[in-house]
């Protein structure tokens, strides 16, 4: 594999002025650096009349002959001990046509594999899939049926007699740190910085970050503020049901059709659990309905998968939303408790925090990217972050968006806030004072190559929103502001595109990421750019795993880094067998053909030599065949990002409502290839981070049951809850792009829900410890209730 | 053990105008019309999010009533005049609303967007210039994880202009 990050000369603005483009009435703002011909403008995406006119094909419209539909049998109980189950009545049901269990599953190796964005362990990942000998949360899957339609599934799920021993049950995370809390393992001991206690207890692992000496710089501190805070479980939200579509061939050949974030992750962890080969395996990617971090696991692909097996006919299953909300991976409840220094100078000398997090029924949560991230922010020489990932007798917990950092800047930001008032300073010279730089250490590893931290906190103290009043509340409500940065690293990962030059020019351009919010659109606008061809003849094409090099998943803010290099790894790939057709044309040595960025190959030793790239597209049959340019890339050049939220909120003392009144977020993006799409990023990460700030939670009842398991009442924001997203991208390019750009999609997320928080301190006078800031918890922190 | 109520599974035609043309199809009692939309007629343009009604995701108009599908049983539209996004633009071009999602980037995953799409058309039919205030209560309906509404509520915007432009412009 080609490791590439060096910027083409070619594409290499000659001048870097910094341009402030507005848009939208300037609710929305560019402050630009860097101009070129396709980056930075605003095409319609190549998917869109698809996706307009209802003719995008997701997971759930999967239509294939003699399509099976699939239901999965879901434990009741939250914790329990399987005794029996007996599929005979269920099985004996006209119209039903394969029922299976874990029986009909291989026996996984009790080992650790590599997944997705990190480990997991097979016999947890197949116990998830069908639940072996023991069900640990509510909605496990216990069973499966393919039949004629759903509603025969459903009928022949209730035949089947499933006998559990109901064993004790903690969902909660506080609850199950505690000793003799229930085991959601029995056996399962601590494992603290590397060596196993013997200690038994749900509490899997403890791990610590530390830089310099945080005991001893906290002695030099002038004000100390410490802090413990929560923050409930929460679902992605995503609106496309969890689904998968399966054939397995008489040849032995799987065919797998869902709708994920990573369609070789998808094959590998099937092919893993199946039990068979990768190259069995064929997983064809559909549109997906967002993920957000929720669609990189697989849950029904193998269940689809032995159904059809058994049955001999492709399978669908698709998810209830309850489902959804029980069986899926949410994001993670936390405890955090933190603790700044600093001087009467405004100086933070040192940081401590301790953070725990829910990984679920199975070990393995958001800990250590929390950990990480908890700091960011801040130019500290003295630190520590100590870890804990729980049990608890949830659904296996799963990456939602930057996974760990809202929850960790929850915490974070309000203790850094808190310390600003203590210490008189202005809460943005505060955090400028202490910000992030390049040559910053970070607490769990090396020092920040250039970061936006400082650009990002000044454009967010140049903003119209920060100069302006906070205007009148209505009578007998109040009005705050509040103001948070987050961070969140890329990642690089695998990513493989193709690109083959059509007779009239146009390119066609293959590749493996699977498009959540845009990234075709943001693939081919690099291509184009390399190219030097119009974006509108770049046609985009996500395909199947067979179809093109291994890529890693849509996640990690990852996509339009690092599938962008193999992009113009590709396309300068088709440039260089171009200019060698225009030498064949010409008669001349290849070195002298040159290309510019507006489409013409020339001759440098005869000046009358010239031809478009659309003409030389017409003569490749002529001049050896067809052109087709290959971008294999495992990119190390990732750069971090750093977000503000600036926000204003009314709050009713009387009835504990928030509403939110106006809504600024400041992003560095390296470079916003298509900046309608970084906004998008940007408007609906706050979006979401103000559910999770008021009303997004699990209720769990003592049985251990969510109590709320419909859109409705677990409350996603609607349309009527929340005003525009006014949005600033700063751009400060990353040295390991070509183009300079950093992810967009997951650092957005980080600053709402402290944002928020710190907006209702600023208008009542006291501060949120919990999440979500629900009317009760408003009046109970006012002391009404 | 849970007891399985026998219920009726014998099949009913129904006869429907779906976007213009006349359509037979079979279902049965408890078959929703999301249901029969998709899997029976083929119509896989109307999207399931939640199959309990909360959010949009299956928006279509039957009789001139702004529905949810998945609320509406197949057997409820005999007789019924049908309109879902594939319909939403008889002449074959896009809708003012279909253009207007594209130019503003109003959709990112694009699942909750024909639904949007259909209910944001009748909004126009009942009100050609809506403010900002008003196209965020008509679509409080439909729930968007990815953009955060302003876009699309930029999108609703921008449509009735271009469908109806104001005198001052």
């Amino acid at each position: 594999m080609t490791q590439t990050a060096d910027r083409p000369a070619s594409v290499t603005p000659a001048t870097s002025p910094t341009r402030v483009i507005d848009s939208n009435g300037g609710a929305n703002r560019i402050i630009s650096t860097g101009e070129y011909r396709v980056v930075g403008t605003r095409p319609v995406r190549h998917d869109g009349v698809d996706k307009v006119t209802g003719r995008a094909v997701y997971g759930g419209d999967t239509r294939l002959a003699g399509l099976l539909y699939g239901k999965v049998l879901r434990s009741p109980h939250a914790h329990a001990r399987i005794k029996r189950i007996d599929v005979s009545k269920a099985r004996a049901l006209d119209g039903v046509h394969a029922v299976v269990t874990h029986e009909d599953l291989p026996k996984a190796e009790d080992r650790e594999v590599h997944m997705g964005e990190g480990e997991g362990n097979l016999k947890h990942m197949s116990d998830n899939i069908l639940a072996s000998d023991t069900v640990l949360y509510k909605g496990h899957a216990v069973a499966a049926v393919a039949a004629a339609n759903v509603h025969i599934a459903e009928v022949a799920c209730k035949l089947i007699e499933v006998e559990y021993e109901v064993l004790p049950a903690v969902t909660d995370l506080r609850a199950a740190m505690k000793d003799g809390a229930p085991l959601v393992h029995p056996g399962t001991t601590t494992v603290s910085l590397g060596k196993d206690t013997g200690k038994v207890s749900n509490i899997t692992k403890h791990f610590r970050m530390q830089q310099g000496d945080p005991d001893a710089a906290f002695a030099k501190a002038d004000a100390i503020v410490e802090r413990e805070y929560v923050t409930a479980t929460v679902h992605q939200g995503y609106i496309e049901p969890t689904n998968a579509t399966a054939m397995w061939n008489r040849d032995g050949l799987i065919t797998v059709w869902t709708s994920t974030q990573g369609a070789f992750n998808a094959r590998d962890s099937t092919a893993m659990i199946l039990g068979v080969p990768v190259s069995r395996v064929r997983c064809v990617p559909q549109e997906i309905g967002g993920g957000f971090g929720g669609k990189i696991n697989v849950y029904l692909e193998p269940v689809a998968a032995i159904l059809s097996r058994e049955s001999g006919r492709p399978v669908k299953v698709i998810m209830s939303r309850a489902e959804v909300f029980q069986a899926t991976g949410p994001g993670p409840a936390s405890w955090t408790k933190v603790k700044f220094g600093a001087t009467k100078d405004g100086k933070l000398v040192a940081a401590s925090a301790e953070i725990a997090m829910e990984s679920g029924a199975y070990p393995g949560s958001d800990t250590g990217a929390a950990a990480a991230c908890i700091f960011a922010a801040y130019n500290l020489e003295d630190m520590r972050v100590d870890g804990y990932d729980v049990l608890t007798n949830m659904p296996k917990t799963a990456p939602y968006r930057a996974p760990g950092a809202p929850q960790a800047a929850f915490a974070a930001e309000q203790a850094i806030d808190e310390l600003a008032h203590k210490l008189g300073i202005d809460v943005v010279e505060f955090r400028l004072k202490n910000a992030s730089h390049e040559g910053t250490l970070q607490v769990g590893g090396p020092r920040f190559k250039r970061v936006g931290a400082i650009e990002v906190l000044e454009q967010t103290k140049a903003t119209a929103h920060w100069n302006s009043p906070l205007g009148t509340p209505r009578p007998g409500h109040k009005r705050g502001r509040g103001l948070a940065i987050g961070f969140w690293f890329n990642i690089g990962l695998e990513s493989s595109v193709s690109i083959s030059v059509n007779a009239n020019g146009a390119v066609t351009l293959i590749e493996g990421s699977t498009d959540i919010g845009g990234s075709r659109a943001s693939i081919s606008m690099q291509a184009a750019e390399i190219l030097g061809i119009r974006v509108e003849d770049v046609r985009p094409n996500v395909v199947d795993t067979d179809s093109i090099g291994y890529t890693g998943v849509t996640g990690g803010s990852r996509t339009t880094f690092a599938t962008g290099i193999a992009a113009i790894e590709a396309a300068k790939s088709v440039i260089t067998q171009m200019k060698a057709r225009a030498a064949k044309v010409w008669g001349v040595p290849a070195d002298d053909v040159t290309y510019d960025q507006n489409g013409t190959f020339s001759c440098s030793t005869d000046a009358g030599k010239h031809i478009s790239f659309q003409d030389l597209a017409a003569k490749l049959d002529a001049t050896g065949g067809p052109v087709t340019g290959v971008g294999n890339v495992n990119p190390q050049g990732a750069g971090g990002a750093f977000a503000t939220n600036l926000v204003d909120v009314e709050v009713d003392p009387e009835t504990g409502k928030v509403d939110i009144i106006r809504y600024t977020a400041v992003q560095d993006a390296g470079k916003a290839i298509h900046p309608s799409y970084v906004e998008g990023q940007i408007q609906g990460a706050c979006v979401q981070g103000i559910g999770w700030a008021l009303h997004e939670e699990y209720w769990m009842n003592e049985k251990g049951e969510m109590a709320n398991t419909s859109l409705l009442d677990y409350r996603l924001p609607t349309t009527y809850d929340v005003p525009m997203i006014e949005t600033v991208i700063v751009e400060v390019p990353n040295p390991g792009h070509p183009f300079g750009v950093r992810g967009v999609g997951e650092v957005p997320i980080v600053p709402p829900q402290a944002a928020i928080a710190n907006a209702i301190h600023d208008a009542l006078g006291v501060r949120m410890t919990s999440l979500p800031m629900k009317p009760s918890v408003i009046l109970h922190a006012l002391g009404t209730i | 053990m849970v007891a399985v109520e026998s219920r009726s599974t014998a099949k009913t035609v129904v006869t429907a105008t779906i976007n213009g043309d006349e359509v037979q199809f079979l279902a049965e009692p408890r078959q929703t019309l999301l249901e029969c939309l998709r899997d029976v007629v083929g119509l896989t343009g109307t999207k399931e999010g939640c199959s309990d009604g909360n959010c949009g995701a299956c928006n279509v108009v039957m009789n001139g009533h702004l529905v949810n599908s998945c609320l509406v049983l197949g057997v409820e539209a005999e007789g019924a005049t049908v309109t879902t996004i594939e319909g939403i633009s008889p002449s074959g071009e896009l809708h003012p609303l279909q253009k207007a999602f594209l130019e503003e980037a109003a959709l990112q995953c694009g699942i909750c967007t024909p639904g949007f799409i259909v209910s944001a058309s009748e909004l126009l039919k009942a009100n050609a210039h809506p403010t900002e205030d008003q196209v965020r209560f008509w679509l409080a309906g439909n729930l968007c994880r990815c953009t955060g509404y302003d876009k699309i509520v930029r999108a609703v915007l921008h449509a009735a202009e271009m469908m109806h432009p104001s005198a001052s412009h």
